[in-house]
């Protein structure tokens, strides 16, 4: 029963690949906080360019939101990272990867912010133009604030959801947490590492996760 | 422009690992009829019990489905596959994604069908109960087809993430779709494979995805 503890639970293991691990997580984090930032302002930004009606515009966003909704995000990592260098644009993995999800994202958080958009009734486009605002105004100030409240909780559900995604960058070569993890357990056999990897994972998803159930038990009753 | 044809969409290359590809997606097809079913299977059971009166049972549920839905698949995989191995269980690639998916999915369709059932008036399980129904009766009969067509944009909508997510299998060299892609581009030098897999991945999905789109948006009025 000892071995197999010292299997999964070894301290000295723990203490050796510690910096590797914590160096691995800080890959995760950095990972995760771009993804965020440029899938949602990629995402708020064409479900802004949609309200336009450009007819064509609005063909090319859909097809873009339904091909990245279609492909496996691992499958976009493996484009980017194996295809992409065969005509002559080498992308690092880490590109690779923040690439492929934040795509993903960008086409799920528009559809979210779109549904959202639309959901605005009618009467205030109407009510706004009519006062003389803008089109910008229009949008903006008062279109929406008001999508933006509905679009929240199936925007964290999705955001977090994809954001899990970063350990696939493991492999396309990345050294976040999982892909530290792996080299780790192979050098020592011992899967300490890769608890390590899985408790660090869900230190940062657990507590999001209850955010976002929270978020969205409060604003379903609020509305 | 010429190099773009030549590796992207190289149909000689695309000849000589079609056979390939196809066994790839076949595997695709076939993880999927496994482990969706399997998934909506435990997430109906969690659902019962997250949505029980208060006790033990409920709160080792609810416990069970947060932790497996902040869990990144792909790390739970890994320590299975790579992991159990150090304790004397040595898994097949297939067995690996099974355990790992019906783990992962329940907990996802847990929390569906879960909503699903909140959304059926109370009335309906008392009138059920009050005609002579069972219990078992009650959710089978009564309360399941309600919660399952109030829930169907989400049900749908998660189908189409498991789907995708059997492409993880490629990591522990179970041969899917992206699997196959990734070793014929790997023979070939040619990226031909890839964008033949990913094209075929929006070709069986795409349909779905636009059934969702469009019962999310009929959702709105």
């Amino acid at each position: 029963m000892d071995a197999l503890l010292l299997q999964f639970f070894s301290l000295d293991v723990a203490i050796t690949y510690f910096p590797k691990m914590l160096r691995g997580l800080w890959v995760t984090i950095q990972l995760a906080f771009f993804i965020v930032i440029s899938g949602l302002s990629l995402g708020l930004g064409l479900s802004l360019l949609r309200a336009l009606k450009n007819r064509l515009l609005n063909f090319a966003i859909i097809f873009f939101a339904d091909l990245m909704r279609c492909l496996p995000p691992l499958t976009l990592m493996f484009i980017f990272f194996f295809a992409f260098p065969l005509i002559g644009i080498p992308l690092s993995g880490k590109v690779a990867a923040w690439l492929a999800l934040s795509l993903v994202l960008a086409a799920f958080s528009e559809e979210i912010f779109w549904t959202a958009i639309l959901s605005v009734d009618k009467g205030q486009w109407d009510a706004a133009r009519a006062t003389g605002l803008s089109f910008s105004y229009t949008i903006f100030d008062v279109i929406l604030p008001q999508a933006l409240r509905i679009s929240i909780p199936p925007l964290t559900n999705r955001t977090i959801a994809i954001t899990k995604g970063v350990a696939l960058a493991s492999a396309v070569a990345v050294p976040e947490m999982l892909g530290e993890a792996i080299a780790a357990t192979s050098y020592s056999s011992n899967s300490t590492p890769l608890i390590m990897a899985a408790v660090g994972y869900l230190a940062i998803f657990f507590p999001l996760t209850l955010i976002s159930q929270r978020i969205e038990s409060r604003i379903r009753w609020s509305l | 422009m010429d190099a773009l044809l030549q590796s992207f969409f190289n149909i000689d290359v695309l000849a000589e690992y079609w056979p390939l590809i196809l066994h790839g997606l076949g595997q695709t097809i076939l993880l999927s009829v496994i482990v969706v079913p399997l998934g909506l299977l435990g997430g109906i059971v969690m659902a019962i019990l997250t949505t029980q009166k208060n006790n033990r049972y409920r709160q080792l549920a609810v416990f069970l489905v947060n932790f497996f839905r902040a869990f990144p698949p792909l790390v739970l995989l890994i320590l299975i596959y790579s992991g159990l191995p150090h304790l004397g269980v040595r898994l097949t690639p297939l067995s690996s994604v099974i355990i790992a998916f019906f783990l992962n999915t329940s907990a996802y369709y847990g929390e569906v069908v879960r909503a699903g059932f909140l959304s059926v008036p109370v009335g309906q399980t008392d009138a059920a109960r009050a005609t002579g129904l069972t219990y078992l009766q009650t959710i089978f009969y009564i309360r399941l087809p309600q919660a399952v067509r109030n829930v169907m944009p989400d049900l749908l909508s998660n189908t189409l993430e498991v789907v995708k997510l059997t492409s993880i299998a490629a990591v522990v060299t179970y041969t899917e779709l992206t699997q196959a892609a990734r070793v014929a581009q790997g023979l070939s030098f040619n990226a031909t494979p890839i964008i033949a897999a990913a094209l075929l991945y929006f070709i069986i999905l795409w349909p779905l995805v636009r059934i969702i789109s469009r019962q999310e948006r009929r959702e709105l009025y």
